[in-house]
């Protein structure tokens, strides 16, 4: 029996680690509907962030998404798609904000991508440079000058190219990203992307898909209108 | 003849000490490797799915496992990971049973183990200048199963 003993070892792991790697690669795609609604950590209302904020939606929707994002951050761009399709399925019962918070510790462009936005947000084109910037993050993330690239999308944009250019450099731009990072800060956001349900922070796990996003989304509703 | 049996007896004696040091070891080795082998399944999972790790300042997971680094040819790096780390454990459980040429064979896996973590490393600190925690785990138990293979090594020789 002792002669069998290390190869009964290593087939008894081997069965192990395939075993608990199904189990794990099953337990990640299953939407946590059930717990969603009572993980929520509350927060404090707290400085109020750039004035007027980014709102895509009704201004006095049930239910208000308020995103803590970085541009060059890549869970943030794959949450990017998600929220587009939460937006174009709820309509008008779900807004959503973009906050400003870039982790330039981590990520050499993201201050000046969170600029390229806000200049493009002066001639009412944020959501559209948001989207560019997050679709097409691969492409300048890692560039030595990324200005350039950001000029291509304000050109592609059709925004005054000149005025882009001026505007990202310009004080106010720099002064609604330090008032979001300072709203972010005081209601403890750490990474991104975080995002806060109707003032409530969503735990990480429910950003991760569309259902448990929607989970999250639907009970919110629900409570509303019981 | 007493001197002669004695000798024998203590030479036994040694050799006896000398295999429980190294089947120590090598089920020291074994248990590392299932260690290495759960991180590098759990990064596996975690690509597989398509499930991002947030950013933090004070973290560059998703940095790192987003990179072209993390993908060589487009298999993940972790399931490589994943494959060697069960085969050292197959070696070290083999070995720590008395089989010698797995003892041989463990030493031919940890060696590239050992020169592609270094790799990893050098990408981390200088190329991405982020680190991820599951890549430094992975790291340390691959570093603590050169170590102990060398010394068992060193001992042979």
């Amino acid at each position: 029996m002792k002669r069998y003993l290390p190869f009964i070892t290593i087939a008894a792991v081997l069965l192990l680690a395939i075993l608990s790697g199904t189990l794990l690669f099953r337990s990640s795609q299953r939407p946590a509907t059930q717990q969603i609604p009572t993980t929520l950590t509350a927060t404090a209302p707290g400085p109020p962030g750039a004035q007027p904020p980014h709102i895509k939606g009704v201004q006095n929707a049930p239910v208000v998404l308020e995103e803590f994002g970085d541009f060059q951050c890549p869970p943030c761009a794959a949450l990017h798609p998600e929220l587009k399709k939460i937006e174009a399925a709820y309509g008008a019962k779900v807004s959503v904000v973009f906050r400003h918070f870039p982790l330039t510790k981590l990520h050499k462009n993201a201050l000046a991508a969170a600029r390229a936005s806000e200049a493009a947000g002066r001639q009412s084109r944020f959501w559209e440079m948001h989207n560019e910037l997050y679709v097409n993050q691969a492409k300048w993330s890692d560039a030595a000058d990324m200005r350039p690239i950001f000029i291509g999308y304000a050109r592609t944009l059709g925004l005054d190219v000149e005025r882009f250019t001026r505007d990202m450099n310009d004080n106010e731009t720099v002064a609604r990203i330090l008032a979001d990072l300072r709203r972010g800060e005081a209601l403890g956001v750490t990474g991104t992307p975080t995002l806060f349900l109707n003032n409530r922070e969503l735990p990480y796990d429910t950003l991760k898909s569309e259902a448990t996003l929607r989970a999250a989304i639907d009970a919110a509703l629900n409570g509303k209108t019981q | 003849m007493s001197v002669r049996k004695s000798e024998v007896t203590m030479a036994n004696d040694v050799g006896a000490a000398g295999r429980g040091r190294a089947t120590w070891r090598y089920t020291l080795a074994a248990v590392l490797s299932l260690i290495g082998l759960a991180d590098a399944i759990y990064l596996t999972v975690e690509h597989l799915t398509g499930r991002g790790v947030r950013c933090t300042v004070v973290a560059g997971c998703s940095e790192v496992l987003s990179s072209p680094y993390a993908t060589p040819g487009g298999v993940p790096l972790a399931a490589i990971g994943a494959a060697a780390y069960f085969s050292a454990f197959s070696c070290a459980t083999l070995a720590a049973f008395g089989y010698r040429r797995a003892q041989t064979l463990l030493a031919v896996i940890v060696v590239p183990m050992f020169i592609v973590t270094l790799g990893l490393l050098f990408i981390q600190t200088f190329v991405l200048r982020a680190f991820c925690d599951y890549c430094l785990l992975s790291a340390a138990v691959t570093l603590c199963l050169t170590v102990i293979i060398a010394t068992r090594l060193m001992q042979r020789h």
